[in-house]
């Protein structure tokens, strides 16, 4: 069988769950909250993400409730306020910065480089700990009344007008901040360190390069908004005058500090998705990743411009003219990574042998979704055109562009595409297609006339609006209930083959990866014997030789 | 079958790998985690994260070193002034009791790696007793700040600076002229950075002490002397990184105007 005929899975009725797995090697919930394994946290990880994810999500719920008509009448306008701040907060600190790394990259990265775990078990439970403090803090935030400055804490208005609960809340971003670090040194360590004999930087795969890119701004980005949370803390409650303009403090330092680390954040949160999308790609077309160094690079090139463009937050806060200039024109820059990368993944699909099981239709929807996305973030680095549209609803769709219909997809793509491995169980397929599907149509009636509101003037963070927006919004709500059908048709399906699914065995999407080459569930040591890399990663022609001698094997032992 | 010989040797490599992972399993020491494949590999893998996590602690200060950058240029007279408050004798003597730590802390790695026990317990309480000197002298210092009002936000007085001989001890040491009203004001942005540096250099230096208690305990029972050294080397590492966050301070705090 050659590379460009359509592959045939293989036969998944002879399998069988291994007796000794990471989920059975040991029992009893002790066994789970004290564990080192990088395979048990990430299924704790993915546990509690969840749980913050449907919060944050029956909070957009009900946004999109109030804003269904123009009156206020669903809350009052300071409730409607700590709704979307909270929502905010939970999806950006406890859902999306951790989603992806936290769970698939914990799980994965280990298993791809061919090591037993990451290199700082302990520091990687710690990290858990410290996301599960932040959550509840968060969650006790919400209980006791909440917080209404938006997540970006914006001074003076955190530090000397709201009477709300910023400081528990800047807690929680702070010790999910210290969580988010440990993660982020943990891969850069493990991926540095701890790479099987043969597994060159280019071996390894691009979920792993996109991972390491990631890890970077975690380190070097979380820590200044560590002490920019501090000073805000202090301020508040000390009354130090460092972002106060009334003893000669800036409040613009604070943006600057602020989005020194939240825009690097944003690739925080997309790059690991990206390396998602990579791994499903080239499985289901059964290609080697279209230009492999290019798409390496250009995740660290990501990383790096994304350092530098901060400022594009604050076009309208009175920074410099030529500042303003400056970082126009290296948001612009971003765009070509991220252009390499989606040009490179359409390149693969060309005459590749596609099938399209559910990740790869997630990973269809992030494409084309991740484009609008980014293109609309061209309009709004261009200074002129940033300032019609900030502060309307083409921002809010613009990113949740980025975040839900890239970010969120890559998410379901990975867990769908490496379910299996997690569990041993197939998800079942037919379900899971309609799910993505209904993802799809829901996630685009919700957010894009939102764009189409943004450019007609609606601004955001209002609970009211005027009447003659009100057909749009009934279509984003509408859409907003669909996308809620779709999020959470996935967790009953995939709760259920828990018990019920198809028994998966080793390697049922025929892919590349080491981690399919092991048993699934893996044993808590990840494999039997130390792997030795030998081939390049995506090498689809070494795994048909390398499943030819199995078989031949099997002959000869039968005979 | 021209797939045939590909088989043989490949069964031979696998049983080669299976050896080579089992044999050494006897002869590892008790510290080497089952996840390493050697206590260098140990030693390095650790060693790397704990500079990772010192460029962690130098974006965090950082932070606040760019804000004292910006004040500092925009209202230098204030920051002359404020910088005048602040005594350089006690500010010196901690300086030297924190490099004398670090000298102190050097010396215990070079215990814990050539397996002195009592030489390690030595250095490691000295090193915990000049770090508590250091937050003893710092609390005097900031008792002086309290008693002036000089803490921001906290009844905060601008005599000081508006009128210069109100203060005769530091009037009669570096004859300030009055500044201005809008100037004084920017003092307190001074003394935040002042409180927020030092507090937050302070708060890593507690945590530091915290653990060589720690340390001291385990040192006495022999645990860094028998081969497994990255501990007391990180930690040292730590150790050094809290005092060169100190040099920095010193020299932009107390140090200001002593070119002019």
């Amino acid at each position: 069988m050659s590379a460009d005929t359509i592959v045939s899975l293989p036969d998944q009725s002879t399998a069988r769950i291994p007796k000794d797995n990471f989920i059975t090697r040991e029992n009893g919930l002790l066994s789970w909250l004290l564990t080192g394994d990088h395979k048990r946290i990430a299924i704790l990880y993915l546990i509690s993400l969840s749980f913050f994810f449907f919060i944050g999500g029956a909070l957009a719920g009900l946004i999109r409730l109030e804003l269904l008509t123009p009156q206020t009448d669903l809350m009052a306008t300071d409730t409607y306020n700590k709704v979307f701040t909270m929502h905010g907060v939970i999806m950006i600190f406890f859902f999306l910065v951790p989603s992806v790394p936290a769970t698939l990259g914990n799980f994965l990265i280990p298993m791809m480089i061919g090591a037993k775990d990451l290199a700082l078990p302990k520091i990687n439970l710690l990290s858990w700990y410290l996301y599960m403090a932040g959550g509840i803090l968060a969650i006790y935030t919400m209980a006791t009344g909440g917080v209404d400055t938006g997540w970006t804490f914006t001074t003076p208005l955190s530090t000397h007008y709201v009477n709300t609960n910023v400081l528990t809340t800047g807690l929680a971003v702070f010790v999910a901040g210290f969580s988010s670090i440990f993660t982020g040194l943990n891969f850069i360590v493990t991926i540095h360190k701890m790479r099987a004999p043969g597994m060159t930087w280019f071996r390894l795969p691009l979920f792993v390069w996109s991972h390491y890119a990631a890890s970077i701004l975690m380190v070097l980005a979380t820590p200044v908004v560590a002490i920019a949370i501090v000073l805000v803390a202090l301020e508040r409650t000390l009354g130090i005058g460092v972002f106060d303009p009334t003893k000669g403090g800036d409040p613009l330092l604070f943006q600057h500090l602020f989005w020194f680390y939240s825009h690097p954040a944003v690739y925080i949160m997309i790059l690991p998705g990206m390396g998602v999308i990579s791994e499903v790609i080239s499985t289901f077309s059964r290609k080697r990743v279209f230009g492999y160094t290019a798409v390496a690079f250009s995740s660290v090139a990501i990383a790096v411009f994304g350092f530098f463009v901060w400022a594009h937050h604050m076009f309208i806060m009175g920074i410099s003219n030529y500042a303003v200039l400056v970082f126009s024109l290296l948001t612009m820059l971003v765009a070509v990574p991220s252009a390499i990368k989606i040009f490179n993944w359409t390149f693969t699909l060309y005459k590749g042998s596609i099938t399209f099981e559910t990740p790869m239709l997630y990973a269809f929807g992030f494409l084309g979704l991740f484009t609008i996305g980014g293109m609309t973030g061209v309009f709004l680095g261009t200074s002129g055109t940033d300032i019609h549209l900030t502060e309307t609803y083409f921002i809010v769709a613009h990113f949740h562009f980025v975040m839900v219909g890239g970010m969120l997809m890559a998410f379901l793509a990975g867990l769908h595409f490496w379910w299996p491995k997690i569990t041993g169980r197939m998800y079942p397929e037919k379900i899971s297609q309609m799910a993505a599907v209904i993802t799809f149509v829901g996630f685009n009636l919700t957010f894009f006339p939102q764009f189409i509101l943004g450019t007609l003037g609606m601004p955001r963070r209002y609970a009211s609006y005027p009447p003659e927006f009100q057909v749009l919004n009934v279509f984003s709500t509408a859409g907003a209930t669909i996308l809620g059908v779709g999020y959470l048709l996935p967790v009953l399906y995939l709760l259920w083959s828990l018990k019920y699914g198809i028994i998966a065995g080793n390697n049922p999407w025929q892919a590349t990866g080491l981690e399919w080459q092991t048993q699934s569930p893996p044993l808590t040591e990840n494999f039997a014997v130390q792997p030795v890399m030998d081939h390049e990663a995506y090498d689809y022609a070494w795994l048909e030789r390398q499943q030819e001698a199995t078989k031949e094997e099997e002959v000869t032992s039968a005979g | 079958m021209p797939d045939s010989p590909l088989i043989a040797p490949k069964t031979d490599e696998v049983n080669y790998k299976a050896d080579s992972a089992d044999s050494p399993h006897d002869q590892h020491p008790a510290y080497l985690r089952h996840h390493f494949n050697s206590t260098d590999q140990q030693a390095d893998a650790t060693n790397f994260a704990m500079w990772l996590f010192l460029l962690t602690e130098v974006m965090f200060f950082g932070g606040l070193f760019t804000a004292y950058l910006i004040y500092r240029n925009w209202y230098y007279p204030a920051f002359v002034a404020g910088s005048h408050q602040l005594n350089v004798i006690w500010g010196t003597t901690n300086t030297v009791v924190l490099i004398l730590s670090s000298f102190t802390m050097a010396m215990g790695v070079w215990c814990a790696e050539t397996g002195r026990r009592k030489g390690l317990v030595l250095c490691l309480s000295l090193t915990f007793i000049l770090g508590l000197g250091f937050l003893g002298i710092k609390t005097i210092e900031y008792s002086e700040k309290i008693e002036k009002h000089h803490v921001p936000g906290f009844h905060y007085s601008l005599s000081s600076f508006t009128d210069p001989a109100s203060d005769p001890e530091i009037f009669k040491e570096y004859h300030d002229k009055p500044l201005r009203a809008d100037m004084a004001r920017h003092t307190e942005v001074y003394f935040s950075l002042y409180f927020a540096m030092t507090g937050m250099h302070a708060l890593h230096m507690i945590i530091g002490i915290a653990i060589l208690a720690f340390m001291i305990v385990r040192a006495r029972a022999g645990a860094y002397t028998s081969g497994h050294v990255t501990f007391v080397e990180n930690f040292g590492l730590y150790w050094h990184f809290v005092d060169i966050v100190w040099i920095y301070l010193f020299a932009l705090l107390y140090l200001i105007s002593r070119h002019q």
